[in-house]
């Protein structure tokens, strides 16, 4: 069993995690982000409730799932802090421990990767959930998002942009092989 | 000039929603006598998806091409046109530098399928940057055939070339877009804020009313700075502005027509190719009344402004 804090064990998996314990509460990150207003905890707070230990609350806010990943809180924090890294990394958690609330930004990700780790190639990443829904309608349960989807898709043919079946790589074993190894070491020395 | 050679990753989006980028890329790159090699069997680099789900495997996918790029042409600096390829490729080289123990834990994944990489063997670059710093802008303007005149175009950087390592330009306020616009003949936006402001990357998957918020800033902001059209240097920001205008401009009861163009696009209007050899026409919101906005001769300098006449004099100091 993991004796670690939370808080040491998101310092741990976050390359130059380290320097989050430097926060200085200062709210720059959440006054920078484009999507704060949506989020149930903007960085600053995300990071109140991690020194404070609230694990639960962390991984279950929608918080990393809203993070668009655009660095304006990174470049602009006066401490250097790596939180869209840490964000990674929530989400990393969050699904690795399977309690996180927000299943549909993961059930974006998921079909997204299963074609990287088939293939080893994919479609940028706001047509790979569009593929998926058009190829496997019944996942798809709200008929008006159907509906939606389904004008879209009628567009994008009429531009000439619906994505065809990515392309797959010609040594697809060398690439599983490695990414094998990652997960490997990855269980075994990150989230140990 | 001598002919200058890349090592070149397209990236999936180029290949498929965006083959606008990739086509308009191939073409200027011809005129511009430089060379792309395409990376061997390169794989994608995930994105901002596989990041989200397992970090080790996510920087294992993206080394995997900077191992191919420096086996087979080391020599070159590798160019990128894909923002959010350019961004993983570029972070990863640099955070294995940085952090030798996830360096040492990339290279014994890699080793799975027999390949190594040392961190700083090659050089990633954004497309923008080659042009704008490698060819430069100066050299561009000697090579234009139909300059942009009468066309006033918002050059839109987005997130991920001006962060996190802002590389060649400011991260707050970039301008070599603005300079390599105003070279081909175009007028450029002087009050579009947001040009550094997120599209939204994957939101839509995810909040959809939250991603066409910040849509519509962005377009709304480029109208109200009179632009013709937006530039963008990424397939995705390309894809949100434009194939998802109509969705927000429904949420927000507007009606935008903002063209939203790549560079390349611009550039090669400029050197005279025709719309479709830039792949014009794959967009939603159609470019061509900003391209028919393109006149021959330049349009008349507007006076300066100066104060006017009736306007309150200056205080003076008292004698
Ligand atoms: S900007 Fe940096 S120091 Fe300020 S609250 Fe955010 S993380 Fe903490
Ligand atoms: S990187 Fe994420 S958390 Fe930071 S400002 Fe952007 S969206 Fe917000």
């Amino acid at each position: 069993m993991n004796t670690q804090t939370f808080f040491d064990r998101v310092v741990e998996a976050t390359p130059g995690g380290e320097r989050l314990s430097r926060c200085l509460q200062c709210g720059s990150c959440g006054g920078s982000c484009p999507s704060g207003a949506d989020m149930d905890h903007t960085p600053r707070g995300i990071f109140a409730l991690l020194d404070g230990g609230f694990e639960e609350d962390v991984l279950s806010s929608n918080t990393p799932w809203y993070c668009v990943s655009c660095y304006a809180c990174t470049t602009r924090c006066p401490q250097q802090i790596p939180i869209t890294d840490i964000m990674y990394t929530l989400k990393q958690m969050a699904i690795h421990r399977g309690h996180y609330e927000h299943p549909h930004a993961a059930k974006f990700s998921e079909p997204f990767i299963g074609f990287v780790e088939q293939r080893g190639r994919s479609f940028e990443a706001g047509l790979a959930t569009r593929y998926h829904l058009f190829h496997r309608p019944r996942d798809f349960f709200q008929p008006m998002q159907f509906f939606k989807m389904g004008m879209m898709g009628a567009n994008m043919m009429r531009h000439n942009r619906l994505p065809l079946r990515p392309k797959t790589i010609r040594e697809l074993d060398e690439l599983q092989a490695i990414l094998n190894e990652a997960k490997a070491i990855a269980d075994q020395e990150v989230y140990a | 000039m001598t002919k200058k050679t890349y090592a070149y990753y397209p990236g999936c989006s180029l290949q498929h929603g965006n083959h606008a980028y990739g086509v308009s890329t191939e073409a200027v790159a011809r005129q511009l006598d430089i060379e792309l090699v395409e990376i061997d069997d390169w794989n994608c680099c995930g994105a901002t998806e596989y990041m989200s789900i397992n970090r080790l495997p996510a920087y294992a996918l993206i080394a995997r091409n900077l191992a191919r790029a420096a086996n087979e042409n080391g020599e070159h600096d590798l160019v990128v046109p894909c923002s959010a390829c350019f961004l993983n490729l570029h972070k990863t080289d640099k955070q294995m530098k940085e952090f030798p123990e996830w360096s040492e834990k990339i290279n014994r994944s890699l080793a799975a399928g027999n390949l190594q990489y040392e961190p700083g063997t090659i050089k990633v670059r954004h497309w923008l940057e080659a042009i704008t710093t490698d060819f430069g802008s100066d050299n561009l303007k000697t090579r234009v055939k139909r300059p942009l005149y009468g066309l006033k175009l918002a050059p839109y950087y987005g997130c991920l070339v001006a962060r996190p390592d802002s590389v060649f330009d400011s991260t707050e306020q970039p301008t070599v877009m603005d300079d390599m616009l105003a070279a081909l003949g175009a007028e450029v936006t002087t009050d579009f804020s947001l040009k550094t402001f997120c599209c939204g990357g994957h939101m839509t998957q995810i909040s959809e009313e939250t991603a066409l918020g910040m849509i519509h800033q962005i377009i709304h902001n480029a109208v109200q700075a009179g632009a013709d059209a937006i530039v963008t240097l990424c397939p995705m920001c390309q894809l949100n502005l434009d194939v998802y205008q109509g969705y927000a401009n429904n949420l927000f009861e507007t009606d935008y027509e903002m063209p939203i163009m790549f560079f390349t696009q611009v550039i090669g209007l400029a050197m005279g190719l025709s719309p479709k050899e830039l792949g014009v026409g794959q967009e939603f919101v159609s470019m061509q009344p900003a391209i028919k906005k393109i006149q021959d001769v330049p349009p008349p300098k507007p006076k300066s402004e100066r104060r006017p006449k009736q306007a309150l004099p200056m205080p003076v100091m008292p004698e």
